[in-house]
């Protein structure tokens, strides 16, 4: 199975918005490889602690955020424009309903953990390695200095079997 | 125990149960339009699976950037003619038939009480004001849809929202959902079908129903459902004739889909509308919501009116009732978009058409046009807009703009005066 996890990049916002991930003007696009250049290139945070292209976020697999992600638009794009960015995983409080089913449509987890939990992993950062074991429902973040957090996570069992299947249409092809 | 409407249509479309809280629906309506289906098109024939379940129950729509405004647009709305055309889908509408899909797809009866629809399409809950269960999905989500006409969704967990009171002069549907957003906050009915109800929903015409219904998806809801009633009937009865022997009849049957009195919900909320005033949000999220009166005085640059949220008949009767006989202010551009064509038609024959040319809007095709920033309206870096659209996110109608959203009458007011303006002020005189 697909390895979930790596370098993790921090977005502290609540209701990052699908046109914050991918604004519209790249909806013309039929290719999912035309939208990696402009992920989240339309996102600014009042402290200014976000640049779409830092070289943190080029490297990242994972993304932390705060609640509501993925909100507006139901847009598949935006969780494209995620996994043509090697993002395998987006943790946060919570997500927009089509968003999370988007994600694991796609064969891309989306983990929930409290805001107590999220406090924890925002307070490792920056520089911090997330690794996610599925099978346990688990993740260990680890920062530069080697202080590890364990968290463990609850997915609905048929979102799992959608990312092990590789998504809902090879899982809908073969059973419906 | 009782049931919810959600829960009934669920149980009626249920195909499948992976796991007590997930269930695989048969689908009735697949709706379609030409920014989230061409690429699922594109990837279904590179899978090899370039196939659709059934062409009647397809309906396929370009709205989004119609007539197209580049090659990639026009690239868009081929790829949907021709996949339209090689599956023999009837019901696919191209330009000079084509309008904003959840303003088009009502219009033309394919929605009843009861009925289970999706769409590449967050708006897609607008359609839950027929008792109909109603969702946006995404692209893989679509695509199945397409393939095999079904949908997996978790159980319905429903929130009933009672509205009662005398609605003011001067407040609309769109002025009760803004207010209702704002107490919910953006995700306060997240994995929630929000189901309106009490005497308020129960005389609202469909148009009404629809602008509730349409902007629930704002709060984060699954979707927006109404009860089916005689106001249903009335309007699907054109399409509905041969089925049943009077509009009685239909009431009737459509009864069964409603809301048992004992069935449980995981919230309620009361809304009375009886000391509410026009609402505008004033911020990037739909939830950042004010009086207007306390906005009022706000310079805009444009004024935009049409949209699948307010770009109806209805909606565009009440602005031209504050735009008659007056002109609209120098510093302001004003655009209408009916949503239809069949709207447009009847904005004609009304003289509606002429009060918003004379009044100085530029009037355009049915589209979702400026809606979302694509054409037809995108506003410069720091320009402001007065909008009677759904969605006042940051860049939204144009990088660096700003949205206020707000109802029909609330828009065509600040058109006339530049700014942002409480529509009783004309509506008294
Ligand atoms: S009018 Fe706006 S909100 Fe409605 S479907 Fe079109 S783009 Fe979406």
């Amino acid at each position: 199975m697909k390895k979930f996890g790596g370098i993790a990049t921090f977005i502290d916002r609540d209701d990052i918005n699908t046109d914050e991930i991918i604004p519209a003007k790249y909806l013309t696009e039929i290719t999912k490889q035309a939208l990696k250049p402009h992920l989240l290139e339309d996102l600014r945070l009042e402290d200014g602690s976000f640049d779409p292209r830092s070289e943190e976020i080029k490297k990242a697999s994972v993304l932390v955020t705060r609640s509501n992600f993925g909100c507006g638009s139901s847009r598949e794009h935006a969780v494209w424009a995620l996994e043509v960015n090697n993002i395998t995983v987006v943790i946060a409080s919570s997500f927009a309903r089509i968003f999370r089913q988007n994600m694991f449509n796609c064969g891309i987890l989306a983990v929930e953990l409290s805001d107590a939990e999220l406090d924890r992993l925002f307070g490792l950062a920056p520089e911090v390695q997330i690794n996610v074991d599925l099978e346990r429902e688990e993740l260990i973040a680890t920062d530069a200095r080697d202080s590890k957090i364990e968290c463990s996570f609850s997915l609905n069992p048929f979102d799992r079997e959608l990312v092990a299947a590789g998504g809902w249409l090879a899982y809908a092809d073969q059973k419906y | 125990m009782g049931q919810t409407i959600a829960e009934k249509i669920f149980a009626a479309h249920l195909r499948d149960s992976p796991t007590p809280d997930n269930m695989v629906l048969g689908i009735d309506v697949v709706m379609c339009h030409e920014i989230t289906t061409p690429i699922a098109i594109v990837d279904l024939m590179d899978k090899g699976m370039d196939r659709v379940f059934n062409p009647d129950r397809i309906k396929a729509v370009i709205d989004h950037v119609t007539p197209p405004k580049d090659s990639k647009t026009a690239t868009q709305a081929k790829i949907m003619r021709d996949w339209a055309r090689r599956h023999g889908i009837k019901d696919f509408f191209d330009i000079g038939r084509n309008g904003v899909c959840h303003a088009l797809f009502p219009e033309k009866g394919f929605i009843r009480p009861g009925y289970t629809v999706i769409m590449g399409d967050s708006h897609t809950c607008t359609h839950g004001a027929f008792g109909a269960f109603a969702a946006g999905i995404g692209t893989t989500d679509l695509e199945v849809g397409i393939l095999k006409g079904v949908c997996a969704f978790r159980k319905p967990r429903s929130m009933k929202i009672e509205v009662v009171g005398e609605m003011q002069k001067g407040v609309s549907a769109k002025d009760i959902i803004l207010h209702i957003i704002k107490q919910l906050t953006v995700n306060g009915a997240t994995d929630l079908i929000m189901e309106f109800t009490g005497p308020v929903i129960a005389s609202m015409d469909m148009a009404s129903r629809m602008t509730l219904c349409n902007m629930s998806v704002e709060a984060g809801a699954t979707s927006g459902i109404c009860m089916p009633d005689r106001v249903t009937a009335q309007y699907l009865w054109p399409f509905i004739q041969q089925e049943y022997a009077s509009i009685e009849a239909a009431v009737e049957d459509f009864a069964k889909w409603c809301s048992d009195d004992d069935a449980v919900y995981e919230k309620t909320l009361d809304i009375d509308v009886t000391t509410l005033s026009p609402q505008v949000t004033y911020d990037y999220k739909p939830d950042q919501v004010k009086d207007i009166t306390e906005m009022a005085g706000t310079p805009v640059d444009q004024v935009y009116i049409g949209s699948c949220t307010n770009g109806r008949i209805e909606d565009i009767r009440a602005a031209a009732a504050i735009l008659k006989g007056r002109t609209i202010a120098d510093s302001v551009r004003g655009i209408l978009t009916p949503a239809t064509p069949a709207i447009y038609s009847q904005a004609l024959d009304e003289g509606l058409i002429k009060i918003f040319m004379d009044s100085g809007f530029c009037v355009l095709n049915p589209t979702c046009g400026a809606c979302l920033g694509m054409s037809s309206g995108v506003l410069a870096e720091g320009e402001v807009c007065a909008s009677t659209t759904n969605r006042n996110f940051n860049g939204r109608m144009g990088k660096g703009g700003m949205v206020h959203l707000m109802s029909p009458v609330s828009a065509a007011a600040a058109a006339v005066t530049g700014e942002i303006t409480d529509p009783r002020s004309f509506l008294d005189k």
